[in-house]
This record gives C-alpha cells, structure tokens and sequence, in this order.
C-alpha cells in the first residue's frame, strides 16, 4: 500500500490484547448488572425468603433439638451459595441472549481466542455473583453471624471460587442452547437437585446412606461446606449441636479438610471451563 | 498493488447442495465492489468465507494479504463486518457498543477517544452516543453498526446488504456514508446486494447466480455489453403492433406495464423508421438505456425478482437472446 493512511492502525495481536478482551468481556457484564436494578432485586428475594421465612418457620419446629443456636444462622452459608449460585447462572445464560440477539457474533468474529471471551464471560459472572452474595453478607448480623473481618473475607473468596465454577458450568451449557427458555429448563433440572444435596437447606449429618452417596458425589456440596465451616468456626456452640448442623463432608469415615474441599471445587471449575473453552472452539 | 480480495477456486457446499461452485475474483484497493444476485444466490456465504465466519470447501481467499483460513486473526483485524441482522448489545449506549469492540479489536487507547468520535459524528450519531442502543431505530442501529466497522479502520469493510429493510432516506444516508468513506479512508468496500439501484454506486458488480459469478464489470461496461436500448411504446392496437413489428421489423414485442416493449440496437435511429412503416397509431414512445435489471436479465436469463418470485417478462428474454 503506498496510499496515505487515515485513521488507526491497529497494531499485531499479543498476549496484553487477550487480557484487554478478557478485561472488556468482563466490564460488560459489570455494566450490565449495574443497569438491571430488577434483576439485582429479584435475585435476592428467593434466598431472603428462604432465610427469613422459611428459616424463621423451620426453626420454631427444631428449635429443642438444635440448642444454643438459631435454625436460621445454620440456613445462612447455604443462603449465601443459593443467592451466588443462582445469580451465576443467570449471567452464564446471557450467553444465550447474546445469542439470540446477535451480540454473541460481535464477540466471536473479533481478533481475539475464544478462551478469552469464555474467559472474561467466566470472570464477570464470578464477579457478580459476589456482589450479590456482599449483600446477604451485610445481613450476616440478623441471623447472629458475627462481623469478623476474617470471616468476611475467607466468605468472599469462597463464595468467588463457587460462583466462577458454577458460571463456568453455566457457560458449557450455553453453549449448545440456542434459546432462552431451553436454557432455564436445564438449568433448574441441574441446579434444583444440586442445590437440594449441597447442605444448603439441611444438614448432611445423619442421612440414609442413599442420600449420603448422593451428596458426597454433588460438585455444590464442597462449594457449600467450606463456608458453613467458615462460620461455624466463628460460634461457640455444643458440640452436639455442631456435629449435628455442621458436620462437614466425609469419604468413608474420613473428614475433609476445608482446603481440599476448595481445591476440589477449583479444579472442578478449571475443568468445566477448559470444556466450556473447546466446545465455544468447535461451535463455528 | 497487491489485491485487497484475491478468491480462487472458492467453493462452499453443504452436504450435496454446492452453495458456492468455485468463484474467481479479485477486488482492487480503493474499489466499492458488490455481489449483485438474487436470495439464495450464494453472496452470504461467500462474504461469511471472506469474513473466516464459515471454512470454504475448497478454494482459496487472501483478505488484506491475509489467508482467510490459515491466518484468520490477521484477516479478521483488518475487515469490518456489517451484517443484515443487528449485533448491538441494546442494554449498553451507543459509545458503550463502540469502547466494547475498540478493546476487543485492540484500538490503541491513546486514539480511541477521537476515533470514536470521528466515525460517530460521521454517521450523525455523536448526539445519540449516551442513549440505549435499544431506543434506537432500525436505520439508526444499522448506522451504528457501520461506525463500529469502521472504528478499527479495517482496509476492507463487508456490508452484506446494508440497506435492506431501511427507509429511502435512510437508504440514501447510508451511500452517502459510503461515498464520503472511499474519499476520506483507503479502504476497501465489499458488499453484496439484491438492489439494481445500489448496484450501480459500485466501482465494479459481480453477478452472481446460482452459486456462480455470470460476469464481472463495471455497470456501465455491462450495460453497454448488451447494445440495446428498450422502447415502450402507447398503441391503439397492442396485439396488432406486436403482430406488426415481427412481420416488419422482425422484433419480438411484448405488453410489459401496459405498454409494448421492446429491445433493439440504437432505438433513437429506429423510431422514426416505426412511425414510418408501421401504419398503426401511436400514442406515445420512449427509449431508455438499459438497465443493470437489463443487464442482469441478459446474463442470467431471469430478472432478479423473477429469480425471487418466479414471473417472466418476455421483451427481457427477447434481449437474452439476442445477445
């Protein structure tokens, strides 16, 4: 070319480019958030029901049984993974929205590897999802869960490991969907199950072993264990009554430690989001 | 100077159905090329090869210098892409589209902010830039859309029917654009069409049919290709004229739009000829150049919204044969 160049000239593709695609795939869906103040609210109303209603009914019923300690505080690590599970998938399907309305094709004709955009997408769903946790977070006191800057943080974190497993987990099912309405059936069929097995709701002492095997084997259970520890760690309860409410995972008699569980649940995410990255590959 | 498009042997088929049966071409730097032919013709699917959306079949395509299959991140740096259906996110602004696809395309940030502003104000949108893309109308988005093809300054911007589906005025907003962007950019133009009148801003057309280009030229050259002109005339008589003008004139006329019509070479010289020797009234008489509708019905044998609809028009085939 000899003619006289107007405009920009893009320079050649380098690592720090993926990073600025990742980082704007990311800021997006930080944008997106902010904007849908309904969707913020609407997410929360299921676990503060959960909480407040549920918790507060269930509790008046097992209140002899569990002393010294509120039924809510022991719903409460579940409630927190409920709300970042739920708002990680909500923002993994956007994928299928994005889909629908043609903005997917915008990301995925740009210079950029596809494990960047999976990458960033995988991020920004984390990333919300833990914005919304921080506002049960803030509740932690009407439940009796102190505000120990410890605790805050080791939740944080734990609930930012859960949410960028489960976005990616989301995002290996956007993948092939190419509406909406099949993408939420799924997700409930996955999610409901999972989320009735992870500890949530109950405790997972005591079970038929049927019901124990099931639990051992569901990816949510280690992403919810962690932080009922976690806060646990931080009451002072009777021994019975811990053993009862919190009586962690166990492989044949054996108990986990925390920090196996978290490595679990973070390799479970680096797989499912190497799959998510391959299947985004082949989906040309 | 090295082709801005080089396309060799492209070929395209889905299981038995050969979309794209092997095109040759090339597009010069600089050049507003288009892809005229009728839906289902194969243009998307050779612009959706170009553009590294779908690997050809067999063939080979260089765009900006760039393998479209081997190099495909190179090829997509340097293209811009306006499809016929919207790829804006209508929940972010205007400028927020744009900023999403300056970082994914890696426009240096020191020159984001001014070209941004430039492609924007072009399309007359710079005022809209904090609005939600989702209160935008169809014209508008697609304005959008061509801004943000052009905010990475590609050396080949694709428009695959840029204004179908848009109002005249709009339409009309749109060329002007184009004609604006070929004097103030060095890029090249390809874009793909199913409208005669569109087709003729172009510097060069390809036809295309059924998975093949027919001709390529400019649509003047193609228009003088066929070397006749079309006379329409008003008659008393219709069928009595027909009759008429193949015994005498050995011509095949037909009643198109309520008129006689009929192709022959240098109609200015063979009208007073008719009034002359065809002893009927008359009423009135036009000759027109052809058309690039001419031109396409000459090569293809159908006019392209028969190609779409299916209805024929026998003075056009009078011409196709003639040729």
């Amino acid at each position: 070319m000899t003619a006289e160049v107007a405009g920009v000239r893009v320079p050649p593709m380098t690592g720090s480019h993926d990073l600025r695609a990742i980082k704007v795939v990311l800021h997006r869906e930080l944008l997106r958030f902010v904007n849908d103040r309904t969707r913020m609210i609407t997410m929360l109303i299921q676990p503060i029901l959960w909480l407040f209603v549920m918790g507060t009914g269930l509790g008046t019923l097992v209140r002899g049984v569990i002393p010294g300690i509120d039924y809510r505080t022991f719903m409460y690590p579940g409630m927190i993974s409920m709300t970042v599970i739920m708002t990680a998938m909500f923002s993994a399907g956007s994928i299928v929205w994005d889909r629908e309305f043609g903005f997917l094709r915008e990301m995925l004709v740009a210079p950029v590897s596809r494990g960047a955009i999976v990458v960033g997408k995988c991020l920004g769903g984390a990333v919300v999802a833990t914005a919304q946790g921080v506002i049960i977070l803030a509740m932690a006191g009407l439940v009796g869960v102190p505000y120990s800057p410890t605790l805050l943080v080791t939740l944080l974190g734990e609930m930012f490991l859960a949410a960028f497993t489960i976005t990616a987990f989301g995002v290996l099912l956007a993948a092939r969907m190419r509406n909406m309405q099949s993408f939420f059936g799924v997700m409930q069929m996955a999610i409901m199950p999972m989320m009735f097995l992870s500890g949530a709701m109950f405790p997972l002492a005591n079970l038929p072993s049927w019901l124990h095997v099931l639990t051992t084997v569901n990816p949510l259970t280690y992403a919810v264990d962690p932080m009922r520890q976690a806060v646990f760690g931080r009451l002072d309860v009777p021994a019975q009554v811990d053993a009862l409410l919190n009586p962690g995972v166990t492989w044949f008699g054996w108990r986990l430690p925390v920090i196996l569980e978290i490595g679990l649940v973070a390799a479970i995410g680096a797989l499912l989001l190497g799959v998510a990255i391959t299947q985004f590959r082949r989906a040309e | 100077m090295d082709a801005a498009v080089a396309v060799k042997g492209l070929k395209k088929t889905y299981g038995k159905v050969e979309a794209v049966k092997g095109v040759d071409f090339e597009v010069a730097p600089g050049e507003v090329f288009g892809f005229l032919g009728p839906n289902g013709a194969g243009k998307t699917t050779t612009i959706s090869m170009l553009c590294t959306l779908i690997n050809p079949t067999g063939g080979t395509a260089t765009v900006a210098g760039h393998d479209v299959v081997s190099q495909r991140d190179r090829v997509r740096q340097n293209i811009g892409l306006v499809f016929q259906d919207p790829t804006l996110d209508g929940y972010l602004t205007a400028e927020q589209n744009l900023r999403f696809h300056a970082e994914l395309y890696g426009v240096p940030r020191s020159v984001v902010d001014d070209r941004l502003r430039q492609v924007m104000e072009m399309v007359a949108l710079w005022d809209r830039k904090d609005s939600k893309v989702m209160t935008f109308s169809g014209g508008m988005k697609r304005r959008l859309e061509i801004a943000r093809g052009l905010l990475h300054s590609p050396r080949v911007l694709f428009l695959d029917e840029p204004t179908v589906g848009l109002d005249p005025q709009t339409r009309s907003a749109i060329w002007g654009y184009i004609n604006k962007l070929r004097l103030t950019e060095d890029i090249t133009i390809f874009m793909t069409t199913h409208y005669m009148e569109e087709a003729e801003f172009c510097d060069r057309i390809a036809i295309i049919d059924h998975g093949e280009i027919v001709v390529i030229d400019s649509p003047e050259a193609l228009k003088a290709s066929i070397g006749k002109d079309r006379v329409q005339l008003q008659t008393g008589d219709d069928e009595k004229t027909i009759a008429l003008l193949r015994d005498r004139f050995d011509i095949e006329a037909a009643v198109h739009d309520g008129q006689v019509t009929f192709a022959v070479v240098d109609g200015e010289s063979f009208v007073p000829r008719l009034f002359a020797d065809l002893g009927l009234p008359i009423r009135s008489v036009s000759v027109s150049r052809p058309s690039l509708d001419d031109v396409f019905m000459s090569y293809t044998g159908s006019t392209i919204r028969d190609a779409e609809a299916g209805d024929g028009n026998a003075w056009m085939r009078a011409m196709a044969r003639g040729r």
